[in-house]
């Protein structure tokens, strides 16, 4: 294990420490900040020299684990700062919980992504769920509560299957490596074909089930709304981009385990049936939604749906969802951030109450429309781009129908989502004034700022170092660039 | 598989159908801390001429969280919530052990033709994991109050750490601790959740909790 890996996993967990032992409300949250630094600059080493995976080991970092390594990493980065700002203005909170599950999160996210053990990378994932209760119930309302334990009962449960799913990954190794049971990564895929089939398949369905819930694809996605609309902003863009993302790699170690014994077509069907349908369900609830942060959820969903879409199609639809992973992370910091800010300058977040945004919170509105129209795949901004390679690779492999439909549903998304974006920014705001410390802010508005300039640049021009890791990660999964 | 783990597995069965048929919160309770004690007992039962170090310490922490620590967080959080029986739950408790039946009917046959390997092929292992999980499940979707739902969400953890023991033998004992950990926390910080539904609502219906619906 390289100083590097242990560094992002240690200093986050020990900065969570600190923040449980520090009483002082006012200065905590700049633990956020000085850890997600630190961990964000390791990232960034790991990044330009990726270590060599070192065979057999329990922790190593792979492409595939770079690609949600360097995502959060930058995510969390940005939305640490941002928090310092937000828990300022929330200081009559006590924010010792909220800041330490948040530097926990980081840290358990860590482990996923350089875990090769898939008991290991099982408990670091249960650590995420957990860590994020908290996070979830930071306004301490009757809402926010029955939104915490809808998510504690599923999110329960998913892991629990999960776990039951990686009980069988372990005994379909069981008949062919002479009776031993194994988790590791590369002893699985050494065995490839020999791995019993029958455990292997069933393995596969109770992960994409178990994983399939903590992710939100449809039709395990009732938690989802509930917890996104009633987190905060920046809790909301770590459970739509971290947690999600953990449970993408869970996902995709056991995709590429099936690669290896040759049953590819086997989870093809399953993969484009469930991404097709929770392209569907987001276009239902898209239509005529009220809340705008419970619309963000539903426009979670249909990203989860692209990303596992990609997995089915294969070929160049691997490389597509990977790059559309990161896209979506910069996206959804984008708007969680964006609507954070003007849920709190009308101090509702339904479409009655909240208009003319534009008008009250100008820098915020403008990049929530820049995050609207960039999350629904519009140019010039990256998720384009991905969508588009995605179906690219769709029709290359012949599935015109899946390429219909999907691209039928991105409309249908797109034009739900242009009603309550626009309504929310133009109009006439309502008379009462703005809160004082509740309008916009340099620093309230610089992190989403940025995360707008990073969507637009990764949409005009994707840098070669970036092609060569995402391809390098596809070629893990059996995919090939395009 | 000893006769001594046979047993334990048929008295965890036993348990699970009496928590389905049970109206009482603190006797739900109970039943749960002696299903979590029968676990306790397995990994040092369950493989012939397995008495070896690992499987003590595990059943030890088994013992003192399952049967212990779990049962009187759950216990604590009865006391404040100062709530007894489960009143109405959606499914009745003669239905609910009517499914329990067909539970352990479906758990057997699905058992039987899973592709399980050696010694557990015989043994009623997989068939009580099966059952024990899918009550678990059922309890969990079926009761309205959040004590009994996380005491559903046990036993279906319960049902999954039986068919951990399928695979712990020659697995690194890093998940077994793993698991436990987890369950703890779980417990916790649904026992945390549990206190503030009931001091915000005055209950612990979660069918308080549907304000957040399309």
């Amino acid at each position: 294990m390289s100083v590097e890996i242990l560094g992002i996993i240690v200093v986050p967990f020990l900065a969570a420490l600190v923040a449980l032992a520090w009483s002082d409300n006012a200065r905590r949250p700049w633990l956020l900040p000085a850890a997600a630094t630190v961990h964000a600059l390791l990232t960034l080493r790991l990044l330009i020299q990726p270590p060599l995976p070192a065979s057999g080991a329990w922790i190593s970092l792979d492409a595939l684990g770079l690609v949600l390594l360097g995502t959060s990493s930058a995510l969390l980065w940005g939305c640490s700062i941002y928090g310092v700002e937000y828990l300022r203005r929330r200081k009559e909170r006590d924010n010792r919980l909220f800041t330490a599950c948040y530097l926990f999160m980081l840290s358990a996210s860590s482990v996923v992504a350089v875990s090769r053990q898939l008991g290991l990378m099982w408990i670091a994932m249960e650590a995420t769920t957990l860590s994020a209760a908290p996070l979830i119930h930071f306004k301490r309302s009757d809402r926010s509560l029955e939104a915490t334990w809808k998510y504690l009962i599923m999110g329960g449960v998913g892991v629990g299957l999960a776990l039951l799913g990686t009980y069988f990954l372990a005994l379909s190794a069981s008949g062919a490596a002479g009776g031993s049971y194994t988790l590791q990564l590369d002893a699985l895929l050494a065995l490839g074909p020999r791995l019993s089939i029958p455990w292997l398949r069933g393995a596969f369905i109770f992960i994409l089930i178990g994983y399939g819930l903590k992710m939100g694809l449809a039709p395990l996605h009732s938690w989802k709304p509930d917890a996104y609309g009633e987190s905060p902003g920046m809790a909301g863009a770590a459970l739509a981009t971290v947690l999600t993302g953990c449970a993408f790699l869970g996902l995709l170690r056991v995709y590429q385990v099936c690669v290896a014994a040759g049953q590819l077509e086997f989870m093809k069907g399953l993969l484009v049936f469930m991404g097709l349908l929770s392209l569907g369900t987001a276009a239902v609830f898209v239509i005529s939604q009220k809340d705008f942060k419970r619309l963000l959820a539903y426009s979670s969903v249909e990203h989860m749906g692209l990303l596992v879409l990609g997995l089915g199609i294969g070929g160049g639809g691997l490389f597509a969802a990977l790059l559309h992973f990161i896209n979506n992370g910069l996206g959804k910091g984008l708007l969680f951030l964006t609507a954070g800010n003007i849920h709190r300058a009308f101090g509702d977040k339904t479409l009655d109450r909240v208009h003319g945004a534009l008008r009250r919170v100008p820098v915020s509105a403008a990049l929530f429309l820049i995050g609207f129209i960039a999350i629904t795949g519009s140019p010039p901004f990256g998720l384009f781009f991905s969508e588009f390679l995605l179906l690219k690779a769709a029709v290359a492999a012949g599935r015109w129908g899946v390429a219909l439909a999907a691209a039928g549903f991105l409309g249908v998304i797109f034009i739900g989502m242009a009603v309550t974006a626009l309504s929310v920014a133009q109009g006439v705001p309502p008379d009462e004034p703005v809160l004082p410390g509740h309008g916009d802010s340099i620093l309230t508005t610089v992190v989403p700022g940025a995360f707008a300039a990073a969507l637009l640049v990764l949409g005009l021009y994707i840098p070669a170092w970036l092609t060569a890791r995402l391809a390098a990660a596809a070629a893990l999964l059996g995919g090939v660039a395009p | 598989m000893g006769q001594f783990a046979q047993l334990l597995l048929v008295a965890a069965v036993f348990l699970s159908f009496a928590l389905l048929g049970t109206a009482s919160l603190s006797g739900c309770v109970g039943l749960l801390a002696m299903q979590g004690y029968c676990l306790s007992l397995l990994p040092i039962f369950i493989h012939r001429g397995g008495l070896e170090p690992r499987a003590f310490l595990l059943a030890a922490g088994m013992a003192a969280l399952k049967g212990w620590l779990v049962p009187r967080v759950l216990t604590h959080a009865i006391r404040e919530v100062k709530i007894r029986r489960e009143v109405e739950p959606l499914v009745g408790y003669v239905p609910s052990l009517i499914i329990g039946v067909v539970i352990v009917g479906l758990s057997v046959v699905l058992a039987a033709r899973l592709p399980v390997s050696g010694e557990a092929r015989s043994g009623l292992l997989v068939p009580v994991s099966l059952a024990t999980m899918m009550m678990g499940l059922f309890m969990t979707v079926s009761r309205l109050k959040a004590l009994t739902q996380v005491i559903g969400y046990l036993v279906f953890e319960n049902g999954i750490y039986l068919f951990g023991l399928l695979v712990s033998r020659d697995m690194p004992w890093l998940l077994e601790m793993g698991v436990l950990l987890d369950v703890f926390v779980a417990v916790f910080i649904m026992g945390i959740v549990i206190h503030h539904i009931s001091r915000e609502f005055d209950s612990i219906h979660t069918d308080r909790l549907t304000q957040l619906k399309e």
